[in-house]
């Protein structure tokens, strides 16, 4: 982390595909302890920021820093969890259970040197546990329905015990009620576990009962601050009447 | 069977095919879950056109061989990323073109005979104890190489993107099985024919995903499927009379109907 406790710090960042310019001049930061919802119309700029905070895209222009260090230098994978976006797109025949799908985050390194099979056993449970998921274990992942993919899918991304989460459009095709109860699991995981979350999303409810602070994104970011802000803002009246957020409330 | 087991041609054909058999199934699930299942069959293609090379050029056959397997799957990976390709029109564009390349080449080596077909076909129940023992260690390492890599290779294959940000080193895993596929046709050509690698490859991976629950049960019904395909297959190739590798084709294909059928019957 660096001096100013910041877990990420986005500074200028810009980004083309092509000549299309998709992120222009954005600036923030995440400290310890946000749950922080990324929100924005339809192509404005969302899962292409988390990718670029990821390392997986390269931005055109700006810094980006992960825990004080830039990310082309960040090697401390296993403390970042991230659920991309259709990650319930899966391949309904691949031959994966429950327990095995959680399995694959714990990679050499991912855990404390020396660690034994025991040690990752206890991990997986755990996680499984904290995301309700536990009695499911043995169960082939293309047999669960989107939201109980979705449940292990996180604990997956949680497996390793990191400090930081982010979810793109973690609730895309999934029931209003079983998105209740995957926000509430979200809220646990940022209180109890004192997990930071990056939350991509365009439903506007989320925000209301969650998250601590609000990103609004149009290919720049249009707000940064708290929910409450938020709510009297500007971006979020404009937002709401063009209809590019929806409004699920849980 | 007993006087059959006794045989050392029989033996030796037995223990190349079934190392063969279970690298090919180990490496094959990958290959079919990344929806690859075809590199194994136009990398064959291409090993034709890297014999003839060898002959042409009066080198070693098998290196030149493994020499263009390697460097056609590095690229046929690389059009799919760089030029956006599916993966079926690059393995297409390179194997016919590798078979071509064998074709002129075999002709201006004026050595398009017998030889250079038994590579394409192979002869299981001829080899010798010294392709035994290259086919035994390429596919301990490649065995080998699969397993230790299993979980990273595991990953990518499901959720790449995911794999990526977890910090799995995706680009040289995506190398390692490139040049892994590239070893195993390679090693199976002499050994077992390249019709042989290529049915090995998907045959029973393909048998191994209709049975499995999970990821471990793919690995070992893949496997075992391969094991008996090949057992039974020369087998029945003996006492039928009957070309080897040709035989252990059909025996994986009617494995993997026996395998479709057990599915329908859990299923329903």
């Amino acid at each position: 982390m660096n001096d100013a406790g910041e877990l990420i710090r986005v500074e200028g960042v810009s980004f083309r595909y092509g000549s299309i310019p998709v992120l222009e001049e954005v600036s923030f930061s995440v400290a310890p302890g946000d749950f922080i919802a990324v929100l924005g119309p339809n192509g404005s700029g969302k899962t292409t920021l988390v990718k670029l905070i990821l390392g997986l895209l390269r931005p055109t222009a700006g810094r980006l820093t992960l825990m004080g260090k830039p990310v082309e230098q960040f090697t401390a994978w296993s403390q970042i969890g991230y659920v991309p976006q259709k990650a319930t797109s899966i391949d309904p025949l691949f031959p994966a259970s429950v327990r095995e799908v959680v399995t694959m985050a714990l990679l050499p390194g991912g855990l404390a040197p020396g660690h034994r099979k025991k040690e990752e056993d206890r991990a997986v449970e755990l996680a499984l546990e904290r995301v309700g998921m536990a009695e499911f274990r043995n169960r082939p992942i293309g047999s669960l329905s989107g939201g109980q993919q979705q449940r292990v899918f996180i604990a997956r991304a949680i497996v390793n015990a990191p400090r930081l989460l982010f979810l793109d459009e973690p609730t895309a095709g999934v029931d209003a009620a079983t998105q209740g109860l995957f926000y509430e699991m979200l809220h646990m995981l940022n209180q109890a576990q004192k997990i930071t979350i990056i939350l991509v999303t365009h439903d506007i409810g989320i925000v209301n009962r969650h998250v601590t602070k609000v990103a609004c994104l149009n290919q720049k970011l249009v707000f940064h601050g708290s929910h409450a802000d938020f709510c009297r803002s500007e971006a979020f009246k404009t937002m709401l009447q063009s209809g590019h957020l929806v409004s699920h409330m849980h | 069977m007993e006087l059959f087991f006794n045989y050392g041609f029989f033996q030796r054909a037995l223990l190349a095919g079934l190392f063969v058999a279970v690298a090919c199934a180990v490496l094959g699930l990958f290959l079919v879950l990344r929806r690859d299942a075809m590199i194994g069959h136009g990398l064959s293609h291409v090993t034709f056109g890297g014999v003839a090379l060898g002959l042409f050029l009066n080198i070693l056959p098998l290196a030149a061989a493994l020499a263009v397997a390697v460097i056609a799957s590095l690229a046929i990976m690389r059009l799919r990323e760089k030029a956006g390709l599916h993966g079926d029109t690059a393995i297409g564009i390179f194997s016919s073109v590798g078979m071509a390349l064998g074709i002129v080449l075999a002709t201006l080596a004026g050595r398009f005979n017998a030889d250079l077909l038994s590579y394409l076909f192979g002869d299981i129940l001829a080899i010798d104890w010294l392709e035994v023992g290259l086919s035994t260690a390429l596919a301990v390492v490649v065995i080998g190489a699969v397993l230790g890599n299993c979980r990273g290779l595991m990953y990518l294959t499901f959720d790449r993107e995911a794999a990526r940000a977890s910090g799995v080193k995706t680009a040289r895993l995506d190398v390692l099985l490139a040049v892994l596929t590239s070893v195993t046709v390679v090693m199976g050509m002499k050994a077992v024919g390249i019709l042989l690698v290529a049915a090995l490859l998907v045959i029973p991976a393909g048998a191994g995903l209709l049975l499995a629950a999970n990821f471990r049960q793919a690995l070992v019904f893949s496997s075992l499927v391969a094991s008996l395909s090949v057992v039974l297959g020369l087998l029945a190739a003996f006492y039928l009379d009957l070309p080897a590798a040709a035989t252990v084709v059909i025996i994986s294909f009617l494995l993997f109907g026996v395998t479709y059928v057990l599915r329908r019957k859990r299923l329903s």
